[in-house]
């Protein structure tokens, strides 16, 4: 999904961030871990990196034989300075291996993408944003090969079977989970909170009594409740569907939610509007919206990355967005349960379905079956590697070998306790799993015209039903 | 950066070169390469240009309309973050607080130096103006110079090709270049840049040849030169500001592609665009570091256009023909 | 061969820039000298010689891959089915299409005239000025910013914030609609005027491109014709009307196509501005996100060959045009 964090600014015509690792012994220079020189990075950046010499176990890979030498070439979506955590953990495995690592990320990824494995010149791995944009490769390309057998083993060792199903297209297992993040999170200043009195809200009434609070607290209709914002550039919109997502789990339940994804039920079906109109009383209601912006149609306008900014200088109060919203934060805000920011999970609308957790995830596939790539596919899924990657910050695999200590903030940490709760109900971001037409196609775009030109909610859902792919 | 007000002090004189008439209007840069005779100096009637009012207050107008956005990216990639997002940057003069932040991380926050992305769009550059020019010239003259069945036809297909999206052709020719072994080096680069010029070059310099006075051409042929001859001593120094004018557009459209370079090219290739691209960050939250990266980016092809500047008005000079 | 291909350090780049122009230049070379033999050599090969090696590129680099397309658009979305019209059916079924094609018209319609209206208004005035080549640099200054600078900019230019408490306005626009009173206005948002204000910006960064080709037209114009004229009391108005518009005809219907043409395939304001959204979209927009978006082979390439279509209306009236031209010759 974060992909999908394509930006005005570099969704033009196509950009990208290309790390290379030239360890390699070719006289290239010699890459430094620079932990984000020149600073920059929002807090929860890059962090400090692993130490290098961290020991791991090599013994898995030995049986891989001979690979010394080889390089394994990792496609991305994550840019600098972001990258720097992923190629600090991936030196322990060059030590072990003496295989190693050229990382490229690009922010056209999945255009680009399309492009080489099309032209029959795709990297060895791919970090798959989307476990729809792997159905579309494997379906329309058949370049991904199946993965290996050891990391269909430490697959089923370590991930729950939902998350292994989502790296299945057509009863074949080709991908291995590798991050997630947790979007049921509502963003709000703890400290303003306190200062205003307010309780943090545990169910869905709660919250909106909340919002009605905040508006009668605040009669000049300046300081409001909610603050929101979906410009995206070409993904404009995807925000708004992960309100509808939320929702949707909410008040329709888990089981209508996954029949919703697949088409069972029709787009237009009346319990997805009864979501889309829950999510309407909080994002079409002038009252609640938009906080130190604007009115409801500033929410289009207004970009996502800087939406939940006026909780800060206190016009907005609450902001509902994924746990990796917390590298938006400027430099300096603490993200703590007691510092400038924190979040909440969205909470229950319906008792009958718990408290479920919508979340998103990536996925590492593979375009090429030699031993060193297999060996790396099979680093990837290893408890080594996820908690040295975890232990840069930003990271957060639903993986049963994290140790949570490692977890560098405490975002990421209220992230991994939601999703390793026996109790909460996962689904992953629907809107990843339609087919592309919908879930990166008229989804967002028509709940961008939702909001901007108040399209009705009967003719927003009419037309994304008319636009599901009749296969 | 001044103009050359003397060479313009020239006129060239059409009625030197047989066959031209007043009135047969040549188009850009050329008339029919006259000899340098009466000097009727243009200042005089530039004083007489500068005191119309109205075209005066036409071209402030449009300058500074035209030049405001930019102004502002200007401005705005000194001013800290926090400011450019919240502030207008015409309110700097109020509180003016200047960073060189922007920049130093333009320059500094990559992995890769940034001199290294510097090189690699130079490297990119030079070869992806000099080629397409080059053919485009040849295929140029034997549009409008030499006989050939279906000449025309030929030629409107050719102007027509500007249509095709560069996005239709890129995976058609990434396998080729793989197939080839070339991926991931510079020749990619250099021969989809050429490829994605020569329709407009083509169309350009033809349109500019075919208004150099047949006499000329004529004239020459009497003296036993053959095509490739009539190409360099007559044409190509009449065709001076056409190239100029078309290289300047050239050499901005490589030198601000990203598309090709991504698509053709591999992290050893990578121009300075991808890393101005790149700078936003995978959530897109830095991108008031852009206004630090479009600045230095702008800076070359401005240096260029200010300096072939002097060739859009040479080009009358060069008219000494030897028939 | 080995350095050629794979140039690391910044030595080996030069080195490698450097042989490939060396290369390029003794490969036509020597191809000129082989043809510059005019009793020995048919004018056949000649012309091949000069011809030859461009409409090789063409042939192999954009006449194919046009072919393919035109060929792939009969195809479903993964190139696999032949589905006769159904992508085009299914295109001219959507509702959104009719919008997408009325705003490529607009833009084909306005954005050609209007920046070659003003780079040849400008290109006039500032003509002979003292201060000449800056006064055009100011001007050709928005075509040397990359598309990722242009986006920035204008969001200076239109972002909107609303005026409420001590919010301030970063676009320029909105504070001008500030200081005069009224309510910020959200530009890119309400149709159908956003369309006109994406308009602008491609006008913006075109316009130094006509500036730049017709100044150079101008300066041909020979200087006695307008000497004449000028005795003959032409002068201001009946001067650009007479004189100098004939004497740079060809060039004005240069720019006229090139831009017209630049701007169907225009989609990188569109798509980083509005992201086609607001009812902005344009055919080169929908396209790119057929194709590489929604990974959906035949509708994108459906798409790109309406684009072809649409060019032809331009090549007749070049055609026109060139005709006219050879009859005044």
């Amino acid at each position: 999904m974060r992909n999908r964090l394509n930006r005005r600014v570099a969704a033009a015509a196509g950009a990208g961030i290309s790390i290379t690792m030239l360890l390699a012994a070719c006289g290239a220079d010699q890459i430094e871990g620079s932990g984000g020189s020149g600073g920059g990075d929002a807090s929860g950046g890059a962090g400090t990196g692993v130490d290098a010499a961290a020991e791991i176990d090599c013994a898995p890979y030995e049986e891989f034989g001979d690979i010394e030498g080889e390089e394994v070439s990792l496609y991305t979506s994550i840019l600098a300075p972001e990258d720097q955590p992923y190629i600090d953990a991936f030196q322990p495995f060059t030590e072990c291996t003496g295989v190693s690592v050229t990382y490229e990320g690009s922010s056209e990824f999945e255009a680009q993408l399309l492009v080489r494995t099309q032209a029959g010149n795709p990297p060895d791995i791919a970090l798959f944003p989307q476990p729809g944009l792997l159905q579309t490769i494997v379906r329309d390309t058949g370049t991904v090969v199946p993965a290996p057998d050891q990391v269909e083993a430490a697959v089923d060792e370590f991930y729950g079977e939902d998350w292994k199903n989502y790296g299945t297209v057509d009863g074949e297992f080709y991908a291995a989970p590798n991050s997630a993040n947790v979007k049921s999170f509502v963003w709000y200043s703890p400290s303003a909170f306190e200062e205003a009195g307010y309780e943090v809200p545990e169910t869905w009434d709660e919250m909106l009594a909340l919002s009605d609070q905040i508006v009668a607290d605040n009669p000049g209709g300046e300081i409001k409740p909610w603050c929101a914002g979906i410009e995206s550039g070409d993904a404009t919109g995807w925000t708004t569907t992960d309100w509808m997502e939320d929702v949707m789990l909410r008040t329709a339940g888990p089981d209508v939610y996954d029949q919703w994804v697949n088409h069972e039920i029709p787009f237009n079906d009346p319990a997805v509007a009864t979501a889309l109109e829950t999510v309407g009383g909080i994002l079409k209601n002038e009252e609640y919206v938009n906080g130190g912006i604007g009115g409801v149609q500033s929410i289009a306008s207004q970009a996502f990355q800087e939406a939940g900014l006026p909780i800060l200088d206190g016009s907005c109060f609450m902001h509902r967005q994924a746990s990796f919203y917390a590298a938006n934060w400027p430099d300096g805000t603490e993200v703590a349960e007691d510092g400038d920011v924190f979040a909440f999970y969205l909470p229950p609308i319906n008792e009958e379905f718990g408290n479920p957790v919508l979340g998103a995830g990536e996925f590492v596939g593979a375009f090429s079956d030699e031993p060193h790539v297999q060996a790396f596919q099979l680093y990837m899924t290893s408890e080594d590697f996820i908690n040295n990657r975890a232990a840069g910050g930003q990271f957060i695999p639903p993986h049963s070998g994290l140790d949570v200590a490692n977890l560098q903030n405490p975002i990421d940490e209220l992230s991994a306790e939601l999703l390793n709760d026996e109790e909460a109900t996962f689904r992953f971001d629907a809107s990843d799993l339609m087919p592309g037409a919908v879930g990166a196609g008229t989804f967002w775009s028509e709940m961008t015209a939702w909001i901007a030109e108040d399209k009705a909610d009967a003719e927003v859902l009419d037309a994304i039903e008319a636009s599901w792919p009749a296969s | 950066m001044s103009t050359t007000d003397r060479e313009q002090g020239f006129t060239t004189s059409a009625a030197s070169a047989p066959g031209v008439k007043a009135g047969d209007f040549v188009d850009p840069a050329v008339s029919g390469g006259g000899s340098r005779t009466g000097t009727v100096p243009r200042s005089a009637k530039a004083k007489k240009r500068l005191t119309n009012p109205g075209a005066s207050l036409i071209a402030i107008v449009l300058a500074v309309l035209w030049t405001i956005p930019t102004f502002g990216l200007v401005l705005s990639s000194i001013r800290p973050e926090i400011q450019t997002k919240t502030t207008g940057w015409w309110t700097f003069p109020l509180d003016p607080q200047v960073t060189v932040n922007n920049y130093n991380l333009v320059l500094y926050g990559g992995q890769n130096n940034f001199a290294s992305y510097f090189i690699n769009s130079l490297v990119i550059t030079l070869p992806a103006v000099i080629i397409p020019i080059t053919l485009a010239l040849l295929a140029a003259y034997a549009f409008a110079w030499m006989d050939f069945p279906g000449r025309d036809a030929l030629f409107v297909g050719v102007f027509a090709l500007q249509i095709v999206p560069i996005q239709v052709t890129l995976i058609p020719l990434l396998r080729d270049y793989n197939d080839a072994g070339l991926a991931g080096s510079f020749w990619p680069i250099w021969l989809s840049h050429s490829i994605f010029a020569l329709p407009l070059a083509i169309f350009l310099l033809h349109n500019f040849m075919k208004d150099i006075p047949k006499s000329l051409i004529e004239a020459a042929r009497v003296d036993g030169a053959g095509h490739v001859k009539i190409f360099f001593q007559v044409l190509m120094p009449l065709l001076t500001p056409a190239i100029a004018a078309f290289g300047v557009f050239q050499f901005l459209w490589v030198w601000n592609d990203l598309l090709v370079a991504l698509t053709f090219g591999s992290p050893d290739t990578f121009p300075l665009t991808e890393r101005l691209a790149s700078l936003v960050g995978s959530r897109g939250s830095e991108w008031h570091v852009l206004t630090a990266g479009a600045v230095i980016s702008i800076i070359v092809p401005l240096i260029v256009f200010l300096s072939l500047q002097r060739f859009f008005v040479r080009g009358l000079l060069a008219g000494s023909v030897k028939g | 061969m080995d350095l050629l291909l794979s140039a690391d350090s910044t030595g080996d780049k030069l080195i490698t820039m450097v042989a490939a122009i060396i290369l390029f230049v003794a490969v036509m070379g020597v191809l000129l000298f082989a043809v510059d033999r005019p009793r020995n050599v048919p004018s056949w090969l000649v012309f091949l010689a000069f011809v030859g090696p461009a409409a090789l590129l063409l042939l192999w680099g954009l006449i194919r891959p046009a072919i393919l397309t035109i060929y792939q658009s009969f195809f479903d979305r993964r190139g696999e089915t032949f589905v006769g019209l159904d992508n085009f059916v299914a295109l001219a079924t959507s509702n959104d299409l009719r919008s997408v094609l009325v705003n490529t018209i607009i833009w084909v319609l306005i954005v050609p005239v209007a920046a070659t209206f003003l780079g040849l208004l400008y290109a006039v005035v500032v003509d002979r000025s003292p201060v000449e080549a800056l006064a055009k640099a100011l001007i050709f200054l928005p075509m040397a910013i990359s598309l990722v600078g242009a986006s920035i900019i204008w969001r200076f230019v239109y972002e909107y914030k609303a005026d409420i408490g001590d919010i301030q306005q970063i676009g320029l626009l909105n504070q001008i609609l500030v200081w005069l009173g009224q309510e910020p206005y959200q530009f890119l948002l309400n149709g159908p005027w956003n369309t006109f204000f994406l308009i602008v910006v491609f006008i913006w960064v075109q316009t130094g491109f006509a500036m730049t080709i017709l100044s150079a037209a101008i300066k041909a114009i020979p200087d006695d014709v307008t000497e004449a004229a000028r005795l003959d009391g032409v002068t201001g108005m009946q001067m650009f009307r007479h004189i100098t518009v004939p004497g740079i005809r060809p060039a004005l219907v240069v720019v006229l196509t090139t831009i017209a043409i630049g701007t169907l395939k225009v989609f990188d304001i569109v798509r980083t501005m509005t992201g086609g959204n607001y009812g902005t979209s344009v055919v080169a927009n929908e396209f790119y996100t057929q194709a590489f978006r929604q990974s959906n082979a035949g509708l994108g390439a459906a798409l790109a060959t309406i684009l072809f279509v649409l060019v032809v209306p331009i090549v007749v009236y070049n055609v026109r045009q060139m005709r006219i031209s050879e009859d005044v010759r």
